[in-house]
């Protein structure tokens, strides 16, 4: 059992890899490695989910009272407004595609890189340019329209509305060129032998993803240059006092921002289809299926944005079509959840963080995505339309979906990242804890919405005092399990055990390469396969990993 | 108008979904006080029971999974079974194809019943502006509360002043935006006499959540007697200063003129007392009868040179408001014995 090609022992720590072929600033910042743009990206999502989340707790700390707490009503506007539009524009959309996505891509093809690495590289660097100007507007006194910049609110309040909006303007090109490659390169770059149904579920994942940000994101670049038109020059375009339509606004940003939800969430369905089958050690159920429903969620997710505007003053007739539109994009969802749980079935379990993580996404998505069946019914919308229940229930889908399993997939891809194993207790703890945490914040605020409190409020009736006190101590619960994540990860840089190439077990192709990959990715060319067949592969208590079969691999 | 056929069919109320009555609130949803409340309650319920059942089934099915399941020894590897069934994936497409499907014509059922006001609703004018609400009533009274009779279905003709708002009954489970240059409607049939919180649901700026009111629902009696009291337009005015309000509020001043210019009418200017050519031969004087009757009965003596299009205020004003009104059409004419000096009223201002 114990034999096993030798190309499959780990590194020598300290040998030749991508992370520690060149130094410098430069070899960096103008790199056209995809690993490293992965990791720069990488670097800033988290800074800017630090930032997002600090935002977050004073946000929680306001609201422990029905009064003033810490800030004034201004300054509560603008820090949930930067909350929403950091989270978003700055960790959220770019976090599972640019920086994990652009890490393991072209590895997962067997791939030197990208199909346009300068591409790539300006890619990140618009992130910069967009992501500065962005925080920018909070030097020039930040900003109090909602992350939405609904009209005629943004157009005539006197913050820096137009600082933000050009800052996400740049942010859409920054991601409409990811999106661009990673179309190309699925295209262009599999390898022979490797036809569309024999790809991984997450690169199935981010070519629809892709489509999305592709094909919507324009739509956003229009809407904010108009926005930012309708401001500057004073052309009437959504401000009734100018001649201007607001509602026309409002389908302009959810023409865009209703497929942004599902470049948020189909990447990170992508993360646990890999997971859920890698710790159960099965074949993943149902594979075309899960294929197929990623490419449907984004073919559907075009057609839903009316939902935002069941009490807009949208017509009866649209208001019951984009509603029955809306369940439609449901059904995909819901059997992703299914073939997930069909994979675990006479598996072979291990509970590693990655797995807790997956784990803790079917706990809450399955919640953020049955509570979406409240709000897209007419009646029962119209009583929960911009209540805490909305917040709670995109906040399941974002958080308890998309940022779970960006952690799933961080500590997944971690090994492969860095070379180096992070404190597994440490990681099943951490994840335990946001997952309690994340539920104390969240829970709560399902009651107080069907009770009628509604969102982006300052102050609040004194009747939902407890609501809001449990779950501002959710939150900071939260806050030590993310500090904790943090430390571990860190510490794991400099005294992690190091990586074997393959510490789950994957039979993806990014896990034939070296942990970290060399600045070529492979040593040798990569032996094209089922990416969820594990049949060939044994565990190797020496080296704490999988290693191939040697007979195996000979037969081929 | 392609729903309208619909609507009608559909809206039999509760011929859908079972009718809760009004009554407490329970852990997630707040007092039941109007009518369709029921209905959007009815329709929550049967979204979570739904939800939760489901819900329940597959976290049971991880948690079994993972414990049955679990990996005993690192590399144990798990029995062969199958990766894809066709039968049973068509199945769990099919069920919540078919769940949802009910859903969304609950939903809509409802919404078409809570979107189509009765021909009858009493109707209130509803203004939005940062950061409050203007309540006006049809005989022109304006509170900032809402107060609204039980029993009677009443319609909300809203727009906004500067900014998008969103009027928010949760006890009432309704909820529409306000939109700066249209009107939107709301309706309601309040059921539960008592006081409820009125929020204004869409961001509007600094004070947006201390854009709150009350919704004040009183037994139909109750609300006529408080309608009474509140709508003495004239309360604390002399009758010249009160005629004046009449002219101002009960629409006078669209028609009528103070400075002696002829509008769609004559105007009020040196009017009282003097003689007045009627339409189609014959001279009157204008007196406290005359002016009497041309509120009440506008089209019986139309002076020359005018066209007979002055609406009935009857049962629209009240007799010491045409008192008031005649004080007030004195004090413009220099025909009219000048009791006190109202120089302002003369003036034509307030």
């Amino acid at each position: 059992m114990s034999t096993h090609d030798a190309t499959a022992a780990p590194p020598a720590v300290g040998s030749e890899n991508y992370l520690n072929c060149s130094h410098g600033f430069r070899s960096w910042f103008f790199t056209l490695d995809h690993k490293r743009i992965g990791v720069m990206y990488l670097a800033s999502i988290l800074s800017f989910f630090l930032l997002g989340g600090i935002l977050a707790l004073l946000i929680r700390t306001e609201l422990l009272t029905p009064t003033r707490t810490l800030m004034s009503a201004d300054d509560y506007n603008k820090v949930f407004t930067l909350h929403g539009a950091i989270m978003i524009f700055l960790f959220i959309i770019p976090g599972i595609p640019a920086a994990l996505g652009n890490f393991v891509l072209p590895l997962m093809l067997g791939a030197k890189d990208v199909a346009l690495p300068r591409l790539n590289l300006a890619s990140y660097h618009l992130y910069l340019v967009g992501a500065l100007i962005a925080v920018l507007s909070i030097v020039q006194g930040g900003v109090d329209a909602g992350w939405t910049f609904y009209a005629p609110y943004s157009t005539t309040t006197n913050t820096a509305v137009v600082t933000l909006t050009l800052g996400v303007f740049v942010l859409g090109f920054s991601s409409v060129f990811t999106g661009l490659n990673f179309i190309v390169t699925m295209h262009k770059m599999r390898p022979a032998g490797m036809g569309w149904f024999d790809m991984p579920l997450m690169l199935w994942a981010l070519y629809a993803t892709s489509i999305i940000q592709v094909l919507a994101t324009p739509i956003l670049g229009i809407t904010m240059v108009l926005l930012i038109v309708e401001r500057v020059m004073g052309i009437g375009i959504f401000d009734p006092a100018l001649g201007g339509d607001p509602v026309l606004y409002q389908h302009f940003f959810w023409f865009y921002s209703h497929p942004a939800v599902y470049i948020m969430i189909l990447p990170a369905m992508g993360i646990i289809s890999e997971v859920v089958s890698v710790f159960s050690r099965k074949h993943i159920f149902g594979y075309r299926a899960i294929a197929y429903s990623s490419i449907a969620i984004a073919a559907f997710s075009f057609l839903v944005w009316g939902h935002h505007m069941f009490t807009s003053g949208q017509s009866q007739l649209m208001n019951m079509i984009f509603s029955a539109l809306t369940f439609s994009v449901s059904i995909p969802s819901a059997v992703k959840m299914f073939n997930w749980l069909s994979t675990m079935y006479k598996g072979s379990i291990r509970f590693d963080t990655p797995m807790i993580y997956a784990l803790s996404f079917m706990f809450l998505f399955g919640i953020g995505g049955l509570t979406g069946l409240f709000l897209g019914s007419l009646a029962t919308d119209v009583h929960l339309h911009d209540t805490y229940f909305v917040v709670a229930h995109f906040h399941y889908v974002m958080f308890g979906g998309t940022v779970i399993a960006f952690l799933a997939g961080l500590h997944y891809w971690w090994p492969k990242m860095f070379g180096r194993m992070y404190d597994e207790k440490w990681g099943r703890i951490s994840a335990i804890i946001i997952s309690v945490g994340f539920n104390i914040t969240f829970f709560t605020q399902f009651v107080m919405g069907s009770q009628g409190m509604p969102r982006r409020y300052y102050a609040y009736v004194d009747k939902f005092e407890p609501y809001h006190v449990i779950s501002s101590i959710g939150s900071y619960l939260m806050a030590v399990g993310f500090f904790m994540t943090a430390w571990y990860l860190v510490k794991s840089l400099y005294r992690g055990r190091p990586a074997p190439a393959n510490p789950w077990g994957g039979a993806a192709m990014e896990w034939q390469a070296a942990s970290p990959p060399v600045l070529h990715n492979f040593t040798e060319e990569p032996v094209v396969g089922d990416p969820y067949d594990y049949s060939n592969q044994t565990y190797d208590p020496a080296i704490g990993g999988y290693v191939r079969r040697k007979t195996e691999v000979s037969d081929r | 108008m392609i729903l309208s056929g619909l609507v009608n069919t559909l809206s039999v109320r509760g011929a859908g979904i079972p009718f809760l009555a009004a009554g407490d609130g329970t852990f997630w949803l707040p007092v039941r006080a109007s009518e369709s409340a029921g209905a959007v309650d009815n329709l929550f319920y049967f979204i979570f029971w739904i939800s939760l059942f489901f819900f329940t089934l597959l976290m049971a099915l991880m948690a079994i999974f993972a414990v049955r399941y679990r990996r005993r020894r690192e590399g144990e590897e798990p029995e062969p079974s199958p990766s894809h069934n066709l039968a049973v994936e068509i199945v769990w497409t099919a069920i919540p194809v078919l769940l949802v499907a009910a859903i969304f014509w609950f939903g809509f059922q409802a919404y078409v019943d809570m979107s189509t006001p009765p021909l009858n609703a009493y109707q209130i004018q509803v203004t939005g502006q940062k950061w409050k609400w203007t309540f006006t009533y049809p005989n022109g009274y304006v509170d900032e509360l809402l107060h609204v009779p039980a029993d009677r279905p009443v319609q909300l003709v809203m727009t906004s002043q500067d900014v998008i708002h969103s009027l928010s009954i949760p006890a009432f489970r309704i909820k529409r935006d306000l939109v700066p240059g249209r009107y939107s409607k709301a309706w309601f049939t309040a059921v539960l006499p008592g006081d409820y919180d009125l929020y204004c649901a869409e961001y509007c700026g600094t004070q947006h959540s201390s854009m709150i009111s009350t919704v004040k629902v009183l037994e139909p009696e109750a609300f006529d007697a408080w309608m009474l009291a509140h709508s003495d337009i004239l309360s604390g005015l002399s009758p010249v200063e009160g005629g004046e309000r009449v002219y101002n509020v009960l629409g006078c001043k669209q028609c009528h003129s103070l400075d002696g210019a002829a509008g769609v009418g004559p105007t009020f200017r040196n009017l009282f007392g003097g003689e007045r050519p009627l339409k189609g031969g014959g001279r009157v004087t204008a007196d406290e009868n005359y002016v009497r009757s041309s509120v009440l009965d506008p089209q019986s003596q139309v002076v020359q040179g005018f066209e007979p299009v002055m609406p009935t205020f009857k049962g629209r004003i009240k007799d010491q408001e045409i008192t008031a009104l005649i004080a007030f059409l004195k004090s413009l004419s220099e025909h009219a014995p000048q009791e006190a000096a109202p120089a302002a009223a003369a003036a034509g201002t307030p």
